[in-house]
């Protein structure tokens, strides 16, 4: 098998401070660069903490930046480098430093637990609930999310703003917010949610969550922006205010 | 810890490809755009070469237009008449939602690119005015949707020559504009949540379903047609212009 050296700059420190340390190892043939953490812990650095799972790009736990680009480490093949680049490896930047590769992504799980659940429409008569194939279609490409959470690392709005962290749900949950509100058999209604819990204004529809997206889920075309509408249908257009009170809706 | 040890929130930005390429080629094309466009709009000369009408003066709505569309204004208005039309589709275009991807990248650097740091340090994003005004984009995909149709009818009028039906390039060319400001305007992300996006089912909708469905089409490739349009629409004006100056002669085709 053909083999090439490769020198890695990984992000070695925790929360008070590190620095870049450069590895030089053999690497080969179809390796991607999660192989080569891997090969840098077993040979050169065993303390090296990284967090991984199922390397099919599937459990979205080895989420990096790489040459400063959000990706999945187990998706990033060698062979995409130039010959002799060197390749930076850092934590996602917008959640708590663990340690080295690891971060605390705890923040997603709790906006995930605000989030307004499900409520089923009553059954028909026969006792069932009916779905067709066209209104499950929509929302059946938000149900590929891996919860990598790459799209809340590369938002801007909690990325290079801290603070807006406590008043903003992040991309991943928008998509979470439009499988529910398009969902056909809910009867929810999230939309004050969205606007004052979820902060849906804060996003300024930069679509970088789509660029970083490895389920490549439209995020910004098909879940925000259809949001951000419902939103001006409820609390921005005075035509649809106006059709709804006339209709009594 | 090193002596060069750092917190990685104190590194700008890892990126190492060009990524300042793309927000600049944005800030290049559409300024040169704005600058243009404010420029012609400004002269009122030379925006009509019988039966060629600039897009940007259309619908010519004053009386004292050299081509009037619909006389809705007296001789009292004295200005120029793109300035009683141009701001449904600048507010069109301002509001658009890929527009805004590319404006808040390229002019408020923010974010300047992916994972490229925020050139301000704080943001409210659309939740403020001015930006809030950004939830108006249908009031002004309908109006744009008016000023197309006025489009296509000067369109067909560029079939009339004085000596009766003909075809110049310009005739081609305000068909072109026509055909690409149709393109991006129909394909508008409002225009889809009108059209049945705002609806939880389709399937008591089937009309509505497969007119959603259509405009889905054209929606993924709305970037595309927001700057063949822009571009189009630009060159249109200067053909016209440059017409109605005489510096170029038409040809006619048929």
């Amino acid at each position: 098998m053909a083999t090439q050296e490769v020198t890695m700059r990984v992000w070695r420190g925790d929360a008070s401070g590190g620095a870049f340390k450069e590895y030089r190892l053999p690497i080969g043939e179809g390796m991607v660069v999660l192989d080569v953490i891997h090969a840098i812990q077993a040979t050169q650095a065993n303390d090296l903490a990284v967090r991984w799972n199922c390397k099919a790009g599937k459990c979205g736990s080895c989420s990096a930046e790489i040459n400063g680009k959000p990706r999945l480490m187990c998706m990033t093949r060698m062979n995409t480098f130039k010959p002799g680049e060197t390749i930076t490896v850092a934590p996602i930047k917008s959640f708590p430093l663990i340690r080295d590769l690891v971060t605390d992504v705890s923040f997603n799980f709790e906006k995930a637990k605000t989030i307004p659940p499900l409520r089923l429409k009553p059954k028909e008569a026969d006792g069932t609930r009916r779905m067709f194939q066209e209104d499950i279609d929509r929302a059946q490409e938000f149900h590929k999310c891996i919860e990598c959470f790459l799209c809340q690392n590369v938002c801007h709005v909690i990325r290079d703003h801290e603070d807006n962290k406590k008043h903003f749900a992040g991309p991943r949950f928008f998509v979470r917010l439009a499988a529910l509100e398009m969902h056909p058999l809910d009867t929810n209604d999230r939309k004050q949610f969205i606007k004052e819990k979820a902060g849906l204004g804060f996003c300024n529809i930069t679509k970088c969550c789509t660029e970083v997206c490895p389920e490549n889920i439209h995020i910004t075309d098909n879940s925000i922006i259809p949001l951000k509408e419902r939103l001006v249908d409820e609390f921005y257009d005075p035509l649809a205010w106006l059709f709804r009170k006339i209709g009594g809706k | 810890m090193e002596k060069n040890s750092l917190t990685i929130d104190e590194v700008r930005t890892l990126r190492q490809d060009l990524w300042w390429v793309e927000p600049l080629l944005v800030v290049v094309v559409l300024g040169s755009f704005v600058v243009y466009t404010t420029w012609a709009a400004l002269q009122n000369a030379y925006y009509y070469a019988a039966p060629y009408l600039s897009p940007f003066y259309s619908p010519c709505l004053s009386t004292n237009c050299a081509h009037v569309s619909l006389p809705l204004i007296g001789s009292w208005w004295n200005l120029s008449p793109a300035i009683l039309i141009l701001w449904i589709p600048a507010g069109f275009r301002a509001t658009c939602y890929y527009y805004r991807k590319a404006y808040y990248r390229s002019f408020f650097g923010a974010p300047p690119a992916c994972a490229v740091r925020d050139i301000a340090r704080n943001y409210t994003g659309e939740t403020r005015f001015p930006f809030v005004l950004q939830n108006m984009h249908r009031y002004f995909f309908w109006l744009a949707s008016l000023v197309v149709v006025f489009l296509w009818w000067d369109a067909i009028l560029a079939f009339r020559f004085p000596d009766g039906f003909g075809v110049g390039i310009g005739t081609l060319v305000l068909l072109v504009n026509a055909f690409l400001l149709s393109l991006y305007s129909f394909s508008c992300h409002s225009c889809r949540h009108m059209c049945g996006g705002h609806l939880d089912t389709f399937h008591d909708s089937p009309a509505k379903y497969r007119i959603w469905e259509a405009v889905s089409r054209l929606n993924e490739h709305h970037m595309l047609y927001a700057w063949i349009s822009l571009i189009w629409v630009a060159l249109t004006d200067l053909y016209v212009r440059l017409l109605s100056m005489g510096v170029i002669s038409d040809v006619r085709l048929i």
